[in-house]
């Protein structure tokens, strides 16, 4: 038999549990953590990423998950020598890991890119260089998104 | 209407470093939305934008759902001559729109 004190005590316990981020369900967001890792490993293979040298911008709070400016930019001389070969941004919690992947050549003068991207949930978006030494550098931002992306069901 | 739109400057001098943004009109459906039937919306995107500057591919970008509609991209290059750089934007159910703009070096 519950009494009232101890219901109001796991009353209390219950509210405060919730995480501030749960848009997708716990299982759900599983399988896409475990997609992003694969994800990960078809863009670096065995090779260690390490971080720095990358800049990730994004706005740390966004009311509207479908439009959000993302910047990306490597510090790199950009010479035929050392360059930026390519820049890949990963989501963790998007239904497809995958965002963006740029390809660069040494006369893009400066590793840099800027577009929007669509973000499913509050959670930490990744960028990924890939050096012409071969090494992989990243940067990291964490987002919290008040209305998801991909929550509107197609109102059409 | 253009469907796509690419600023960058008239001139430059020589060496400079130039910004570009292209901008192209598309609804990039991710293939994850349902009608109010449920029948799940099928995929329509931008998959691949080159941007080539007298014949040199600068750089070549691959386009996922996540990608907002009206895909906005910024990115840089190095003036080295005068001449006509092409962008090109391929997509889902033959969508292809290529623009061309030139550049005056001094």
């Amino acid at each position: 038999m519950t009494t009232r004190r101890e219901f109001l005590v796991l009353a209390a316990a219950a509210l405060a549990a919730p995480t501030a981020d749960a848009q997708i369900g716990p299982n759900q967001a599983a399988l896409r953590k475990a997609a992003y890792e694969d994800a990960l490993r078809k863009v670096v293979g065995d090779a260690q990423v390490r971080r720095g040298r990358v800049k990730l911008q994004l706005p740390p709070l966004i009311d509207n998950g479908n439009s959000v400016p993302l910047s990306v930019a490597v510090e790199s001389p950009m010479t035929d020598a050392d360059h930026v070969k390519a820049i890949h941004v990963l989501t963790e919690k998007n239904p497809l890991p995958d965002v963006v992947s740029v390809r660069l050549s040494p006369r893009a003068g400066r590793a840099s890119l800027a577009t929007r991207v669509r973000l499913a949930d509050t959670q930490t978006v990744t960028a990924i260089a890939q050096l012409s030494d071969g090494s992989f550098w990243s940067d990291s931002a964490e987002v919290v998104v008040t209305l998801s992306a991909c929550l509107e069901e197609g109102l059409i | 209407m253009a469907r796509a739109v690419v600023t960058l400057p008239a001139q430059a001098k020589r060496g400079e470093i130039i910004e570009i943004k292209t901008l192209a009109q598309h609804a990039m459906e991710t293939g994850f939305r349902r009608t109010q039937t449920g029948e799940l919306i099928p995929r329509d995107i931008i998959r691949r934008f080159t941007c080539t500057y007298n014949g040199t591919e600068i750089c070549r970008v691959d386009l996922h759902p996540a990608i907002a509609a009206n895909p906005l991209i910024a990115f840089n290059t190095v003036a080295t001559e005068s001449g006509t750089l092409t962008f090109q934007w391929v997509g889902d159910n033959g969508y292809t729109v290529t623009e061309i703009a030139s550049i005056r070096v001094e």
